[in-house]
């Protein structure tokens, strides 16, 4: 019985906190499960938006860098190459926007009822993994068409969709703590995420941006991830080097996030 | 354990900085000026954000301590109720207890498993079927998957919505989704329950259905913290209770006589309707209702008195005077008629008064007002006489019975006696048996 004593004190729940994100993990499926059940609910078209969105990006961006502007591919074809980047893209973009309005959506969740809040934007992006299991089989049968094999390489794929998702987790958990009490962040968030797109290299190969900057470029974590995602799969050429300063500000905004939203939950029930 | 402590509260306080705004003391401000308290406002806001602190919408700034000192202790198997008027901190006090919020002072100890009810249907999803949604409420209660699924068939059953389970719930009738969500928290088994007024909802036999279902909670050792503006509920379900005014602890003890001290802060035992008297025609120009306890509050069965004042420029003749009372709903329940040729009145010019008692009122707890009317049979003449005036409360407080006091299951309770007796003792039969 003593291990279900909780003692309610100002400031006092850091104590139980980790324990709890545990023991309120049949709770976080739920929620990552509620999130993908009503994802196209009342839609004609239902899951064909999770085919359709990235196809069409992909062909616009085919035809704009590869065709128009005449950019390399380094020997794979254009539009594979770009899905393989818009792939993990696609997964952070949802992922961070979806997450950081986790908290705002679910309002009457956090005034009425308690659980570790961090369960929520983790369940939200976590629910952005059916889209891209989607992507993976569309991936799969462009790879088909292309009659490109991949080689053993594919098997490191998880490590970086790991790595593609605490890079949405980190930013996201800052961005929704603070969004709980400053709503500008919302407008904010689809803003970055336009913006994210036209420097990270989704439409086009990081191997066209000068070699004397690439390091610099690192800087932007997706560089890395869509990066090593092309490598895993398609075998493109990579700068390690890069990755790991990729890796390092992964983990940087990651502790930044949580540090950012443990700070701040416990008056989120306050605030909101 | 029994008489093991299972909360306990120490000192407990919760305090809110508000904001207010003030404007300069010419009330209407100009375009310039109110754009000019904007950017400061957006200026202070910013640097707010930059030293990390909170936002607050005004320009002078003030602490509201919604709780403060409260302390009190619950026992391992004890229904605690907790009333209080509005804003006197029940429900920040529910939310620290359910972890939802920090206390700002003070601490609390609370032993065993607890779920909190502080809203019906919580995180229900309109998109979700009935079926997805009793996992989904369910989980977010705080039961297991588990659980859930080896109560599912209850908890269907208990809700009546066989037919609808796999639509979504926002084509359900306000009624049938309320009957869901309470089903599931009616499900819940934890050690500890904290109630927030969540019974007054549904319709009234799902209501009574919950009370039985509450009633069973409390009986098999559960310990259960309870907020309600219901005097009847609380009266009801809790043996102790505790009165919560201004952020602190009022009164502490037997529920009956907390019930009666949260009354007599309600007001008066008396309620009044009056206008002056024109002096061109008789008219009504006072009724007071006196109950029988503080706050417009009637006990059931105990006595309670009309007084009605009439003036009159003139004698009235022949002069008859009635009300009714009528229920929230407007039904009336009962007819009061009193006429000159039974009790001499207004036979002289001035102002009367005529007093109206009911020994035993057994109307059935709920809500009532009075209706009147004045008139005269010869010759017939008909007055202005004032309606919906002194509303008042039926309550039965101390005089539990199980299965009895359920809102809107009557509107009259008549004294009756009852008998019993055997009949046809077991083994013998009333009826000639036919034998083959």
């Amino acid at each position: 019985m003593a291990s279900s004593e909780v003692i309610i004190e100002c400031g006092r729940s850091e104590k139980n906190y980790w324990r709890d994100l545990w023991r309120y993990r049949e709770l976080f499926q739920v929620l990552a499960w509620r999130d993908c059940a009503v994802r196209y609910k009342q839609t004609v078209l239902g899951v064909a938006w999770a085919v359709i969105r990235p196809v069409l990006a992909m062909l616009i961006f085919t035809v704009i860098f590869g065709r128009i502007a005449k950019l390399p591919s380094a020997g794979v074809p254009y539009a594979l190459m770009v899905f393989a980047g818009m792939l993990p893209w696609t997964f952070f973009a949802t992922g961070l926007s979806d997450a950081s309005n986790s908290l705002i959506t679910n309002t009457g969740l956090v005034s009425k009822v308690y659980f570790p809040r961090m369960i929520m934007p983790t369940a939200t992006i976590t629910a952005a993994f059916i889209d891209f299991f989607i992507g993976l089989f569309i991936l799969a049968g462009m790879m088909a068409w292309y009659h490109v094999l991949p080689s053993w390489r594919i098997l490191l794929l998880p490590a970086f969709v790991l790595l593609a998702f605490l890079a949405a987790l980190g930013p996201s958990l800052w961005v929704t703590a603070v969004n709980v009490k400053y709503r500008d962040f919302r407008y904010v968030i689809p803003f970055l995420v336009q913006f994210g797109l036209y420097v990270s290299p989704v439409g086009f190969s990081s191997s066209v941006v000068p070699q004397k900057w690439r390091l610099l470029y690192s800087l932007n974590p997706l560089v890395g991830i869509i990066d090593a995602f092309r490598w895993c799969v398609l075998g493109s050429s990579i700068e390690w080097r890069g990755v790991g300063i990729s890796v390092a500000v992964v983990v940087v905004l990651l502790w930044l996030g949580i540090r950012k939203f443990r700070n701040m939950e416990r008056t989120f029930a306050d605030l909101i | 354990m029994p008489n093991e402590v299972v909360i306990q509260v120490e000192n407990l306080g919760k305090s809110y900085l508000i904001g207010h705004e003030m404007r300069n003391g010419r009330g209407q401000e100009s375009f310039r000026e109110a754009v000019g308290r904007q950017a400061r406002g957006m200026v202070r806001a910013a640097l707010d954000i930059a030293r990390g602190r909170q936002i607050i919408q005004g320009n002078k700034i003030e602490e509201f301590w919604a709780l403060n000192d409260v302390s009190f202790e619950v026992k391992r198997g004890e229904v605690l109720g907790i009333i209080g008027r509005n804003g006197a901190g029940k429900s920040t006090l529910l939310k620290i207890l359910s972890r939802i919020t920090e206390p700002t002072r003070g601490r609390a100890m609370i032993r065993g498993r607890v779920a909190s009810l502080l809203e019906v249907g919580t995180g229900f999803h309109q998109d979700l079927t009935g079926r997805e949604n009793i996992f989904l409420n369910g989980a977010i209660l705080g039961m297991s998957r588990a659980e859930i699924k080896s109560k599912f068939d209850e908890i269907v059953d208990f809700a009546e919505i066989e037919k609808f389970l796999d639509t979504p719930v926002k084509r359900y009738s306000s009624g049938m989704y309320v009957r869901l969500a309470f089903a599931v928290a009616a499900h819940l088994e934890p050690e500890i329950l904290i109630i927030d007024e969540v019974l007054a909802v549904g319709d009234v036999v799902f209501q009574k259905k919950c009370l039985g279902k509450m009633q069973t909670a409390a009986n098999s050792g559960r310990t259960v913290l309870f907020v309600s503006h219901n005097m009847q509920t609380v009266a009801g379900l809790t043996e102790r209770a505790i009165l919560l005014h201004g952020g602190r602890v009022a009164a502490n003890g037997r529920s009956a006589e907390i019930i009666e001290q949260y009354l007599v802060e309600q007001g008066p035992a008396s309620t009044v309707y009056q206008r002056a008297a024109s002096g061109t025609h008789p008219e009504i120009t006072r009724v007071e209702l006196y109950t029988s306890r503080s706050g417009q509050v009637q006990q059931f069965g105990k006595p309670m008195t009309i007084d009605v004042e009439i003036h009159a420029p003139e004698p009235v003749p022949n002069a008859a005077v009635s009300f009714h009372i009528m229920t929230s709903r407007h039904q009336p329940v009962v007819h009061v008629l009193d006429l000159d040729s039974e009790v001499p009145m207004l036979r002289s010019a001035g102002t009367h008064r005529l007093r109206c008692l009911f020994p035993r009122l057994r109307l059935y707890p709920g809500n009532y007002y009075l209706n009147f009317y004045f008139g005269a049979s010869e010759p017939r003449r008909k007055f202005e006489a004032p309606h919906q005036i002194c509303p008042f409360e039926v309550a039965v407080l101390d005089e539990v019975r199980e299965f009895y006091w359920y809102p809107d299951n009557a509107l009259y309770v008549e004294d009756v006696q009852w008998t019993s007796q055997v009949v046809a003792p077991e083994g013998t039969s009333g009826n000639p048996v036919l034998h083959a």
